[in-house]
């Protein structure tokens, strides 16, 4: 549990937010969170994304509804992104 | 020595209200913030600008020594000292401080926000995990062919990573824990790195697939026969069959490009014959040829 888990306690001490506000994140499907044996847990992995949402939610104040939104429109974007890499790279074919 | 106009930052008049500055503020960090534009340098380094502008001017205090110092405002309490010392009677030049501000200022503030730039830039701040990385490496076609290891320098620290085969142009791999360090025993960060592929071979390349032409001559083409081609790692022999066209595709099963994270497995190497011609014709060739032609008739 330990390298793959970090103690939502111990997460949002650490960015000074409440512990519901993460356990808002994880209603919105926003983040994932492991609870074992009354205890709850942010996936490590989940790190990058779950302070992503916090920078939003802080510097921007966008709500919750807002980052969603956001969220899903990045990934979207990526995805694009990729596709116009893809597609550039096969573009050399004709040139 | 630039002057760092942080109200045309934001896009204000120095008449500008704390609300002003609230609003222009919010509405610029919306539109330049690096979580809403990944990858995207200058928007980052727009982000730095209005978040040093915004830090400085919606402090009452700090605005107050801008507006009077400019860009010298930092040293504000040493001018006035300097002025307290020398009387009233002083001039009080405000170019005196040989210290440049020029842009590289603008990283002061956000250094702890964002870390080191060089190459290398945040992805976003942290103060558990360690900071995400983002660099570019540049290698040529042949050196994704296997997989290699390679040393990077990454803010001063030399991380020996290991090249995928196969690797794609423009393809971004995360290179776990490599990033900056974590903050109160947190994990580290993890370093991006986007590949960017230089093709100075004859050979195109579409995905694992390879694709090149071949020169074949006339005769070659018309009765058949063997010959040697290039492939990306060396020569094979081909048979040629006879009544070749021009412009025919062949596939080399398994002579392509390695495809990424399989081990062993490669794309297919297309070849497209184009039929050459003979030029400068002897007599005795063109006759030939014309007998060749009344044949067809």
């Amino acid at each position: 549990m330990e390298k793959e888990y970090i103690l939502i306690t111990d997460f949002c001490l650490s960015h000074n937010i409440e512990t519901h506000f993460v356990m808002e994140l994880y209603e919105f499907g926003l983040v994932d969170v492991v609870i074992k044996e009354n205890v709850s847990y942010l996936p490590i992995k989940q790190l990058p994304k779950a302070e992503k949402i916090i920078r939003l939610y802080s510097d921007l104040n966008i709500n919750l509804e807002g980052i969603a939104v956001i969220t899903q429109l990045l990934n979207k974007m990526e995805k694009m992104q990729d596709e116009i890499t893809h597609l550039k790279n096969r573009l050399d074919l004709f040139e | 020595m630039n002057f760092i106009d942080y109200y045309k930052i934001l896009g204000l008049d120095k008449s500008a209200s704390q609300g002003d500055i609230k609003k222009a503020y919010r509405k610029l960090a919306r539109k330049h913030h690096p979580d809403v534009n990944p990858n995207d340098k200058e928007a980052e380094k727009k982000f730095k600008e209005i978040n040093e502008a915004n830090e400085v001017l919606s402090d009452p205090e700090k605005r107050k020594k801008y507006d009077k110092y400019g860009k010298d405002w930092q040293h504000a309490e040493e001018f006035e000292k300097a002025r307290a010392s020398q009387g009233p009677s002083q001039n009080r030049g405000r170019g005196s401080s040989s210290q440049n501000y020029g842009e590289q200022d603008f990283s002061d503030f956000f250094e702890s926000m964002f870390g080191g730039s060089g190459n290398f830039s945040g992805r976003g701040q942290a103060r558990f995990r360690g900071q995400d990385l983002n660099a570019e490496l540049k290698l040529h076609l042949r050196d994704v062919f296997k997989a290699h290891k390679q040393t990077l320098n990454v803010n001063g620290k030399n991380i020996r990573i290991t090249v995928p085969a196969g690797i794609e142009n423009g393809q971004t791999i995360k290179i776990t824990g490599h990033g900056g360090p974590g903050h109160q025993g947190g994990p580290n960060g993890d370093l991006y790195i986007t590949f960017g592929i230089i093709n100075d071979t004859p050979f195109k390349r579409d995905g694992n697939d390879l694709y090149t032409s071949v020169n074949l001559d006339l005769y070659t083409a018309l009765l058949g026969g063997e010959i040697m081609v290039n492939t990306f790692d060396g020569q094979v022999k081909l048979n040629v069959k006879p009544e070749t066209q021009n412009g025919t595709k062949i596939k080399l099963k398994g002579k392509g490009f390695p495809i990424y994270k399989k081990n062993d497995a490669y794309g297919n190497l297309y070849i497209t014959y184009n039929i050459v011609t003979p030029t400068n014709l002897t007599s005795k060739e063109k006759d030939l040829f014309k007998e060749l032609s009344d044949l067809r008739k």
